[in-house]
């Protein structure tokens, strides 16, 4: 299972990319929207982890460019806000099981990956 | 003063609550004042107005009918009393020009004709023929008049002079009133001779005492000194001088008001009759003229009375009607207007605590991880995982992140709902919600609280948003209520097959009887002096009818108070939006 985290902070996905990788979850990280639509150009990934508000960029909008590259790709939201709005458009395309508030434990987004690869 | 407290509206002591913002935007006590003043003033004025001059003009008619009723009445007993002497001056005249009257002489034949004039006029007493000096040649009558000399007295001067003479009533012999009446006659030879007559006044003292006249009507004659002729009800005897003014010479009938010396109003109609030295006076009493009068003015000043009344009644009743109908729309304005500023308030709180669980939800998050990361590290090093030391430091900075996160949780859980909305909500969740905010408080003060909720409740659609502010104003309400150590009790079950039932009861120091019924209105408050507003029960139950439900009160003083809300299973959007304008 290859993992893209997109979030503007460095520090989080840096490291979550590593306890990731310590799990055997293989796992790539970048910081902006445009860096994220060009990594899947060159590269793979079964799942994306993303923030909702991304410089540059509204996460539920990358999520669809995204989806259009590539359609079977699998979509997790990150968060930490929690705006009626947000939720009710973050979790509209991706499920309410999907929209997650930070911060959030591994174990429980691991969880969430393997149901979200096994449906 | 019951009876006026009850009919009091409830607008009338409004000034007097103390003084929150919004008050009122209208002084309503002087509003009202305004509208009975000015209403009053508009409709009575011109019914007063018409009243007075109708009543005036009445009473105007009422006299000018009692001045001309005296007038024709005066003319009308002038006509006959003229007549009646004209008749017998007719008759003398007769006599005197009749043929046998100049030949015979004798006293038999004066007799005959003093008896014939007897049964046919009446009231003769006797005749007398007086030669040019004066002196009475022949007589007849009850007296032995012959030879009499008349030649000083003033009638017999008026008699040579103008050629008839009547006089003012004398009292005679037999102090019965009488008067006498004398004609000149001439002889072909150019000598002259007078005849005179007594008679008594019987006749036409008969003639004024016989007639009805209204208003205690009196009917006499004066001579033009002002004596007596004949006599009188009340204004004095024959020969007597008459109390009442002498009216001035007038050729025609006149009609005056006097007042009387024991102050009676009289009205005096009075008729100088030519050729006589009488004055003929009508006398009536003018409050007994008017007393038919009297009745149409009571009728006058009733119907002005009533209407006025009725009026103001109206008037009254039209004014404390509507200023109430503005009282209480103001005061239902100002309620939403303090519904906007609070759910304003709660807005705002809710988008500062957004703000703030999101910049601390991100190094959160980063702190999460790093401390994570450092516990995998440490799992897969042997010398670390037998370090209890550091495990257990990681594991406290790990449950103190997590412990961190359900906070920012719960307050953008609070934050999500100040957006009005429609969606599904846990009873059971939203209330544990509410009480988490209270539970730090509720430990300090040792409240107990215990939550009852059956299973049997579905979720329901409201708007969570208004349903937690709800729950949040009553709970705080009765926490205000209790002394520490007190009980809280949440409970909620269904109330019939569309709505759920919602009761929250403390123990706290009870609502009195006489309080109960105003806990929702508006700016009731017994928390005065320590900053309440009065408001907030008022808008509690505004959400609760925004929600579709109902709340009632029950509460006994020391013992607790108890809140009952129900609320539908689902309430429509619409309905929502139409009460929510502002949101």
């Amino acid at each position: 299972m290859r993992v893209l985290l997109v979030d503007d902070e460095q520090e989080l996905v840096e490291t979550l990319a590593e306890r990731l990788s310590i799990r055997g979850i293989e796992a790539r990280w970048v910081t902006s929207g445009d860096g994220a639509l060009e990594l899947i150009d060159r590269e793979e990934f079964d799942i994306a982890v993303l923030d909702v508000k991304i410089p540059g960029m509204n996460g539920i909008n990358l999520r669809k460019l995204m989806k259009e590259k590539h359609p079977e790709m699998k979509f997790i939201f990150m968060t930490g806000h929690g705006s009626q709005d947000d939720f009710a458009a973050g979790s509209a395309e991706t499920g309410v099981d999907y929209y997650l508030l930070k911060p959030v434990s591994i174990d429980e987004l691991i969880l969430k990956m393997n149901n979200l690869m096994n449906t | 003063m019951g009876f006026l407290n009850n009919l009091k509206p409830a607008f009338w002591d409004q000034r007097k609550l103390g003084g929150a913002a919004y008050r009122s935007l209208f002084d309503f006590r002087r509003t009202w004042y305004a509208a009975v003043f000015v209403t009053s003033a508009v409709v009575l004025a011109p019914l007063i107005f018409m009243a007075v001059m109708d009543y005036r003009a009445t009473r105007h008619d009422v006299e000018s009918e009692i001045l001309l009723t005296t007038s024709r009445l005066v003319s009308n007993i002038r006509r006959t009393i003229s007549y009646f002497f004209d008749e017998r001056r007719c008759a003398l005249d007769f006599i005197v020009n009749d043929n046998n009257f100049r030949m015979d002489y004798r006293p038999e034949h004066l007799e005959a004709v003093l008896e014939n004039l007897k049964k046919s006029f009446g009231g003769f007493v006797d005749l007398g023929l007086i030669d040019p000096q004066g002196i009475q040649r022949v007589y007849a009558g009850p007296y032995h008049l012959t030879g009499k000399d008349y030649s000083n007295q003033e009638w017999f001067k008026q008699v040579v002079k103008h050629g008839a003479f009547i006089s003012d009533a004398f009292s005679g012999f037999r102090h019965i009133p009488h008067i006498v009446m004398a004609v000149k006659y001439r002889y072909n030879g150019g000598s002259f001779g007078v005849l005179r007559a007594t008679l008594d006044t019987e006749n036409f003292v008969n003639l004024l005492s016989n007639l009805e006249i209204d208003g205690h009507g009196d009917a006499f004659m004066i001579n033009h000194e002002g004596v007596l002729q004949t006599p009188t009800q009340s204004h004095g005897k024959v020969l007597q001088r008459i109390s009442l003014p002498i009216p001035k010479d007038a050729p025609e009938t006149r009609v005056f008001e006097w007042v009387s010396a024991n102050g009676t109003p009289l009205v005096i109609g009075y008729r100088y009759i030519t050729d006589t030295p009488f004055i003929l006076m009508v006398v009536k009493n003018k409050p007994e003229l008017l007393k038919a009068w009297d009745d149409t003015r009571k009728e006058l000043i009733g119907f002005l009375l009533i209407s006025a009344a009725f009026i103001l009644f109206v008037i009254l009743w039209g004014a404390t009607y509507l200023v109430n109908r503005i009282f209480q729309s103001d005061q239902k304005l100002i309620v939403t207007l303090h519904q906007i500023e609070y759910t304003n308030k709660m807005a705002s709180i809710g988008r500062l605590a957004a703000g703030v669980a999101h910049e601390i939800n991100n190094p959160l998050a980063i702190i999460n991880e790093k401390a994570g990361l450092m516990k995998d590290l440490f799992t897969f090093k042997e010398e670390y995982k037998q370090n209890e030391m550091l495990m257990g430091l990681v594991d406290s900075i790990l449950n103190s992140v997590t412990r961190c996160g359900r906070i920012t949780k719960r307050l953008l859980g609070f934050a999500r709902h100040m957006d009005v909305s429609i969606q599904t909500v846990n009873v059971n969740d939203i209330i544990r919600e509410v009480l988490g905010f209270l539970n730090k408080e509720a430990e300090y003060r040792s409240i107990q609280i215990s939550i009852d909720i059956s299973d049997d409740i579905p979720d329901i659609e409201t708007d969570a948003g208004r349903l937690q502010q709800v729950i949040l104003n009553i709970i705080n309400n009765a926490f205000a209520a209790m002394d520490n150590n007190g009980h809280l009790q949440v409970k909620a079950g269904m109330a019939d097959p569309e709505n759920i039932a919602l009761t929250i009861s403390d123990d706290g120091c009870g609502i009195p009887e006489s309080d109960i019924k105003r806990v929702f209105e508006p700016f009731f408050s017994t928390k005065t002096g320590t900053g309440g507003t009065g408001l907030g029960l008022s808008i509690t139950y505004g959400l609760v009818e925004q929600l579709g439900g109902t709340i009632d009160v029950t509460s006994e003083v020391n013992r607790g108070t108890t809140f009952s809300i129900t609320l539908p299973l689902a309430i429509e959007e619409k309905e929502m939006k139409n009460s929510c304008v502002y949101s």
